[in-house]
């Protein structure tokens, strides 16, 4: 090889060498870093500086129908001019996690995280304390004490029909009816994804089980299959406007954000059924220790608790943390309060333990596979 | 392992370097095996080191600490076992399908015109549609086969019949089958059809001066000389179906039939946390009967060597 | 080839071109029924919006580009590695020849899945060098590509006689780049060719190492378009299908004898 080509190869490279340096620069030395709180780097002002110096958000897993992510993010980067890559929308949470370790110490790595409740508890590890300017306001036990993660809204476990294909049900036990023969779609394998999981727990209490005992639930749903009702495709925007899967088992905000604005033959309605206790499970707000943009990532969470985000979650139909603190202070959003589904008895929201003891149980038990 | 397209006779390698390089110079036994310490660094790099990685970390549980209860989970808990038997039987059923279809396919092009426009099509659909398995694949089915596919569609109004279920069979074991098959067929034209060429004229030629019939010529020498070629792809479509993962993860959501979407599952769920190491483990299972499959392949290759003089 | 002629019996012919309206059908229906599903309109009707709608997606574009970059990286990164490793191997050091072959064999062996697992941590050491682009996908395609290239390539150089070929250049002078370069390379045109066109159908194609690793790939893109869109996933897979096919046939027509044949004797 000649000196020529040599010299420039070693150029090259040390250029390459450089810029990558250069670029890897952004999110180390900055003060909000390790701020707990916005008021200890000079409140919300010096915040909203340093965001927009940062300039962007990495966010995942943050589909644009689900709790109105989609509004929700718009907002914000009007509001503050920063740009926010929302990375694989489809992603769970575990999924999130992996993205955050695979990218760790890229420009790439997620600074936000919007948890399941087991997968978080399992990788405190891996956020950042911070608390909200409204975490007073927060109830305790919807929080991590020193502000490593907190709750940010919750849904009920609902069922969501086409009605011009076919009527709605009132409870759960109408499923098994054969007019929903090969029609009814649970949102994932519950012994991969949350949703799927909290389905199992709202059949399990509509047939005479308990927090404690879901083995109903699995049952009930092996029922379902066996009468032909059960579909074993996940459902999603695509299969319901294609109408393969006419009946879908979900969270409320997902289920009813599917009625919203259609413009083909399909009338969505969701209903939470009337035979079990609203089921509710808590998705978790986290910032990546990590985050290539600390200030934007912090900005992000002092975005969601504030009324405004808040009424915009309520506005894709999911129950916002602070909903009775917004009600109390007026700032909440009537008409949005009212669109929600009506549900009657007290949430059932499965502690740490039921929901290990839950889980074993699925896994071990859940067996229908379509031979 | 000698490879598979080699068309029959081959050249051989060993006879050409013993005439060659008896230069001047000897150069140093460090330099020559030193020009292939790229190519090893970057294979070791890439590929040697995960493999170790995956065959380590199934031994391990999640918090590092050597143990087999992955592996024995991974073998012996029935809902894993399942997944390896349907594995097995899946890939079974669609390398054997898609060797004898594509087999058919193969010496249906390999007796045309070798210049000819059909074979330079043939061949090229089959590169592409051999490769592009998958998420696309999944989807084209979809369209043919599902709730609202053109198939469906056409047998119940002509029909009147729900043969398709309402296109729910896709997603079963079933649905997989004769969506592998459609990419075993592909790769066994391109795997076979060189073997094919490499029947040589003169043979068939000799055979019918002999007095031998089509059938005898089959029998005798074609079937003979092709068997090991046809052993040796049967043995790659199995491989290759008994790894794919794409075409399932795009189909099935609900339960995981193979064990390539039970290693996802491991992988993925947020509902069970901390089975990474399982995943591994049954990673491991896999490289295992694969590689069995590769010293089969390997067996018959040596075997018919005999052939390839 | 055995039957080359034109006299074939009767059955035969029949046989023949009855397998071959019965395969080529079976692979060409999902076909049809891809452009026939991307083109329904609402209530019956026929319409392209779904494929003028490929065009408006900033995320599949962006998908398309990067996909494509990767590929070339590939095919550039496998032909480095192997042409000169398999030359010399076949020149210098044959009994090398068995193991670079079960080298290059052994990703067969080891499924995209089992690999994504062990690559990760490869991946995070990457990323802090090289800023986690999707295009660092070209280092794992090329090992996913290395069991087809390989037997692309090694049929181009079975085909020729490297050792008389390489000695001639070297007699007359030439040093080993030389040699490489503007000896055997234009010589295997046809295995680098088919090898590149199985490069580029891999990496078009290839979605499990791409999604794990949360890039967003062609593949992976299409995927999560199915989920919101039916129409545009399928028009788009029928496209990318379309392309990859038009550009195996372009090298298929292009290389000089593009098949890898033993050289017919009697031809000379």
């Amino acid at each position: 090889m000649s000196t020529t080509k040599i010299r420039f190869g070693t150029a090259l490279l040390g250029v390459i060498a450089l810029t990558v340096a250069a670029c890897n620069q952004g999110g180390e030395a900055s003060p909000w870093r390790t701020a707990t709180s916005a008021a200890s780097q000079g409140g919300m002002s010096a915040l909203e500086a340093a965001a927009k110096a940062e300039g962007k958000l990495n966010t995942i897993a943050l589909p644009p129908d689900w709790a109105n992510y989609g509004e929700v993010i718009s907002a914000f980067s009007t509001k503050y001019g920063i740009t926010v890559d929302s990375q694989q929308p489809d992603a769970n949470s575990q999924e999130e996690i992996d993205a955050a370790n695979n990218t760790k110490g890229t420009d790439r790595a997620p600074d936000v995280f919007d948890l399941g409740a087991g997968v978080a508890l399992a990788n405190t590890a891996l956020f950042a304390p911070y608390q909200v300017s409204a975490w007073a306001d927060i109830p305790a036990n919807l929080k991590e004490s020193t502000g490593l993660w907190v709750s940010d809204y919750t849904g009920f476990m609902s069922i969501g029909c086409d009605t011009a294909t076919v009527e709605l049900p009132a409870t759960v036990a109408d499923l098994l009816d054969p007019k929903y023969e090969g029609m009814i779609a649970l949102n994932g394998d519950p012994t991969t994804s949350g949703a799927g999981f909290n389905g199992v727990v709202m059949a399990a209490l509509a047939n005479g089980g308990s927090a404690s005992d879901i083995s109903a639930g699995v049952d009930f749903f092996e029922q379902l299959n066996e009468a032909g009702n059960l579909l074993p495709v996940d459902p999603s925007p695509a299969t319901i406007a294609s109408g393969q899967t006419p009946c879908v088992i979900d969270w409320e905000y997902t289920n009813a954000a599917q009625g919203v604005g259609r413009t083909d033959d399909v009338v969505w309605e969701t209903v939470i059924p009337s035979d079990a206790p609203p089921v509710a499970s808590y998705y978790i707000q986290a910032i990546n220790k990590d985050a290539p943009h600390p200030a934007a990532a912090r900005l992000w969470e002092e975005f969601l608790f504030s009324p405004e985000g808040q009424n915009l979650w309520l506005k894709g139909f999911a129950r916002p943390v602070l909903q009775e603190k917004l009600i109390a202070d007026g700032t909440i959003n009537q008409e949005y309060l009212e669109a929600l589904a009506p549900a009657q008895g007290t949430p059932v929201v499965l502690t740490q333990e039921e929901l290990t003891a839950a889980q074993t149980y699925v896994s071990e038990n859940w067996n229908i596979t379509i031979q | 392992m000698s490879d598979l397209t080699a068309p029959l006779p081959a050249v051989e390698p060993e006879a050409g370097a013993a005439t060659s390089g008896a230069g001047p110079r000897r150069p140093s036994r460090l330099r020559t095996y030193a020009a292939l310490a790229p190519f090893f660094l970057y294979v070791g790099a890439f590929l040697m080191l995960p493999t170790l990685i995956v065959i380590v970390g199934s031994l391990q549980d999640a918090s590092g600490v050597p143990t087999v209860e992955n592996l024995r989970v991974a073998f012996t808990e029935q809902r894993f076992v399942d997944a390896f038997m349907r594995s097995i039987w899946l890939s079974l059923v669609t390398a054997l399908a898609g060797a004898i279809i594509g087999g058919l396919l193969a010496w249906a092009v390999a007796t045309g015109n070798p210049d000819g426009a059909l074979r330079r099509l043939v061949v090229a659909a089959s590169g592409v549609l051999a490769q592009f398995g998958g998420v696309m694949l999944a989807f084209a089915f979809l369209a043919t086969f599902g709730a609202n596919g053109i198939a469906t569609i056409f047998v119940e109004e002509t029909l009147g019949l729900d043969v398709f279920d309402r296109g729910n069979w896709l997603y079963g074991l079933t649905g997989l089958a004769v969506v592998y098959t459609y990419f075993q067929i592909p790769l066994m034209l391109i795997v076979f059809l060189p073997a094919l060429d490499g029947l040589r004229r003169e043979w068939w030629e000799a055979s019918a001066s002999l007095g031998g019939s089509s059938w005898a010529f089959w029998r005798n020498v074609g079937g003979p000389i092709l068997a090991p070629a046809f052993l040796g792809a049967l043995l790659l479509l199995f491989t290759n179906a008994f790894s794919a993962y794409a075409t399932a993860a795009a189909l099935v959501s609900q339960g995981a039939p193979i064990i390539t979407l039970q290693i996802r599952a491991a992988l993925t769920s947020e509902v069970i946390l901390g089975q990474a190491n399982v995943g591994k483990a049954m990673a491991v299972g896999m490289i295992v009967i694969i590689s069995i499959t590769m010293v089969m392949y390997a067996l018959i290759q040596r075997r018919a060597s005999r052939w390839i003089r | 080839m055995m039957a080359a002629t034109r006299r074939r019996p009767l059955p035969v012919s029949i046989a023949r071109r009855a397998i071959l309206i019965a395969v080529l059908g079976y692979l060409i229906l999902p076909m049809v029924a891809m452009l026939e599903f991307s083109t329904r309109g609402a209530r019956g009707t026929r319409n392209l919006d779904a494929w003028v709608a490929i065009g408006s997606d900033p995320n599949l574009i962006d998908a398309i580009v990067t996909s494509l970059e990767i590929a070339a990286l590939t095919v550039v990164g496998m032909l480095l590695l192997l042409v000169p490793t398999m030359t010399w191997t076949l020149l210098r050091v044959p009994r090398m020849r068995r193991v670079v072959e079960f080298l290059c064999l052994l990703p067969l062996a080891i499924p995209a899945i089992v690999l994504v697992v062990g690559i990760a941590p490869m991946y995070r050491f990457l990323n802090t060098f090289l800023g986690g682009s999707a295009l660092t996908l070209a280092f794992v395609n090329v090992i996913l590509v290395l069991p087809f290239a390989y037997r692309a390539i090694d049929g181009g150089l079975r085909s020729i006689d490297v050792p008389t070929l390489a000695d001639a250049g070297r007699s007359l002078g030439a040093g080993w780049l030389r040699v490489m370069g503007e000896v055997i390379v234009p010589n295997i045109r046809g295995g680098i060719l088919s090898a590149a066109v199985l490069a580029v159908a891999l990496v078009l194609g290839e979605y499990t190492i791409a999604s794990l690793l949360n890039f967003d790939t062609l593949q992976v893109v299409i995927a999560l378009l199915g989920k919101r869109n039916a129409y545009v996933s399928v028009a788009v897979s029928l496209a990318a299908l379309i392309f990859a096919f038009l550009l195996v046939l372009a090298i298929a027509y292009l290389a000089p004898g593009g098949r890898s044949r033993a050289p017919q004797v009697e031809e000379e």
